[in-house]
């Protein structure tokens, strides 16, 4: 495909109020919507805020909403879109926004810092840790994440209800909740930390209706409903719902 | 470059409400921006399972036209009542008594019934399709307070488990009956008709969706922390998984399946069709 003449609207504004602008800009075989964004910059709007890094999906920098999907800007290509389309691309909208396409995701470092950390198990020293591969295959599905956050934009919880911000901690961290309660290693159970009570208790895993939108944006593909969030739903049923897992826990104390 | 007076899209920060039009976010007054047909796939669920929830409703209260010898629907069975047809070793257990005045099917359709309405699946369907909870992703979704399954009725869905132990159970009856389907009308073993495949096909799908659940996956061997202690549970949990990951496309098969079985027993037994032999 040569090139070609495209409609864009980009929102630009900031936390004062905003809009989307009208842009015609160039558009070349193999380019990616992010590639558009800095032609704009560079043409058009010198001073157009967008947050980006690696241009490659690694970074998680560059996310956004393209045509009302939330999407990173450098994995999705012009080639999906049809010449004739007006694309829209706004910054993500479950965040306060900052500038243009830049918003404040600092929800998730706060809900980060609310997860426990991995407790060292506390017999082995620093480089003593053995794991079987099949014991971490799980966890390691999760440690793919980039950051992104674009599951927690999609996620209606948070998205839709602001004032569930505080008690929601999101599909990122209780992902994160469960790539630590299924490793093998972490002695937070030794330590007295329950964290298939805490997922339910303090991170707000009820509040998580398991429509699947988390895993439908990944850009890294983790199955989080499937792989993390209904396992970890499951655990917390074990804890929370069942009376028989309760009474055998009260029986036959064994780890697993 | 064109700043344009916008249609959607900009608004006045103070006229903002919640959600996606929380003051401190982006000014964009439509609701979602999606261009693609996002409404397609609610719909379509929402009018595939009112269509079961419709035709289901007639054939659970209908009682009549449930068994023509060999085949019992899987509507009623097992039939727990004494007003059940009599059925030559059939799923017959007049377990109410003579009490249970309404259909028979309704005492046994609880279970699988219970079992698809707290499935991990079904729960992500009617909540898009019927309750739009979201609607479809990033599409704002219409109520103003949202709890999810923090409170009573939807903490509920927590005992998924126990349904699935029920429904264990059902589909060990519907073997049983798929089994009896090997006998003709005359009850003599070792022969075939067009209603023993149906109730094959049927059984096989019930099996596969109830056993592809994500209960039965973390029974089997999710919940356990090292794997390579438990090496059966692990290749259990494998296999499992392996079904799990098309629920959605069991959930679907073996709703209709489970209808066309239940159908195919209401043609032979009122009549519109003769059950072709094919030994």
């Amino acid at each position: 495909m040569s090139g070609y003449t495209a409609q864009f609207k980009v929102w630009r504004g900031d936390v004062q109020g905003g809009g989307l602008e009208d842009f015609k800009v160039e558009v070349n075989e193999g380019e990616v919507v992010l590639d558009i964004i800095h032609r704009i910059q560079a043409t058009q709007a010198p001073d157009l805020a967008v947050r980006w890094n690696c241009k490659a999906g690694k970074c998680g920098s560059c996310s956004a909403e393209i045509n009302g999907r939330p999407r990173l800007l450098c994995m999705t290509r012009m080639s999906v879109f049809t010449p004739e389309e007006t694309i829209t691309v706004t910054p993500l909208r479950a965040f306060p926004v900052v500038r243009d396409l830049v918003t404040d995701v600092g929800f998730n470092y706060t809900k980060a810092r609310e997860v426990p950390a991995f407790v060292p198990p506390e017999k082995l020293a620093a480089g003593e840790y053995r794991m079987m591969q099949e014991d971490v295959d799980r966890s390691q599905e999760f440690r793919k994440c980039i950051e992104c956050f674009l599951c927690q934009d999609t996620c209606h919880v948070v998205r839709d209800h602001e004032e569930n911000k505080t008690a929601f901690a999101g599909p990122r961290f209780l992902m994160r909740v469960a790539e630590l309660d299924m490793h093998p290693l972490d002695a937070a159970a030794e330590a007295g930390l329950d964290r298939k009570q805490t997922a339910q208790d303090e991170h707000g895993l009820g509040y998580c209706n398991i429509t699947k939108c988390c895993t439908e944006v990944c850009p890294e593909g983790i199955k989080i409903t499937d792989n993390a969030l209904i396992p970890l739903k499951e655990r917390a049923v074990d804890r929370k719902y069942d009376p028989l897992v309760w009474l055998g826990s009260k029986i036959r104390r064994r780890s697993s | 470059m064109m700043r344009t007076s916008l249609d959607q899209g900009t608004s006045d920060v103070s006229d903002q409400q919640g959600g996606v039009r929380t003051r401190t976010r982006a000014a964009i007054d439509a609701p979602h921006l999606r261009t693609d047909r996002w409404w397609l796939a609610p719909a379509a669920t929402a009018a595939g399972l009112l269509a079961f929830i419709v035709y289901s409703t007639w054939r659970a209260f209908a009682n009549a036209d449930y068994y023509a010898a060999p085949y019992v629907s899987p509507f009623y069975s097992p039939c727990l009542a004494e007003n059940c047809d009599a059925m030559r070793a059939g799923p017959n257990w007049d377990l109410f008594g003579g009490w249970w005045g309404i259909s028979p099917a309704i005492i046994i359709l609880i279970f699988p019934l219970g079992f698809r309405l707290t499935c991990y699946y079904y729960r992500k369907a009617y909540y898009r399709g019927f309750w739009a909870s979201p609607p479809a992703c990033a599409v704002a979704e219409p109520h103003k307070k949202y709890t999810g399954e923090t409170r009573f009725p939807l903490v509920l869905q927590n005992i998924h488990r126990y349904f699935f132990y029920a429904a264990i159970v059902v589909a060990g009856i519907l073997t049983y009956d798929t089994v009896l389907a090997f006998r003709d009308e005359h009850y003599e073993w070792g022969h075939m008709g067009l209603g023993t495949l149906v109730f094959l096909v049927n059984i096989v799908l019930i099996w596969a969706y109830t056993i592809s659940c994500h209960s039965c996956r973390h029974i089997v061997g999710g919940k356990l922390k090292h794997f390579s202690r438990h090496p059966v549970r692990y290749r259990m949990w494998q296999w499992v998984g392996k079904l799990n990951a098309r629920h959605m496309l069991l959930a679907w098969a073996s709703l209709v399946s489970v209808a066309l079985a239940d159908f195919y027993v209401y043609l032979v037994a009122s009549g519109a069709f003769d059950d072709p032999r094919l030994f």
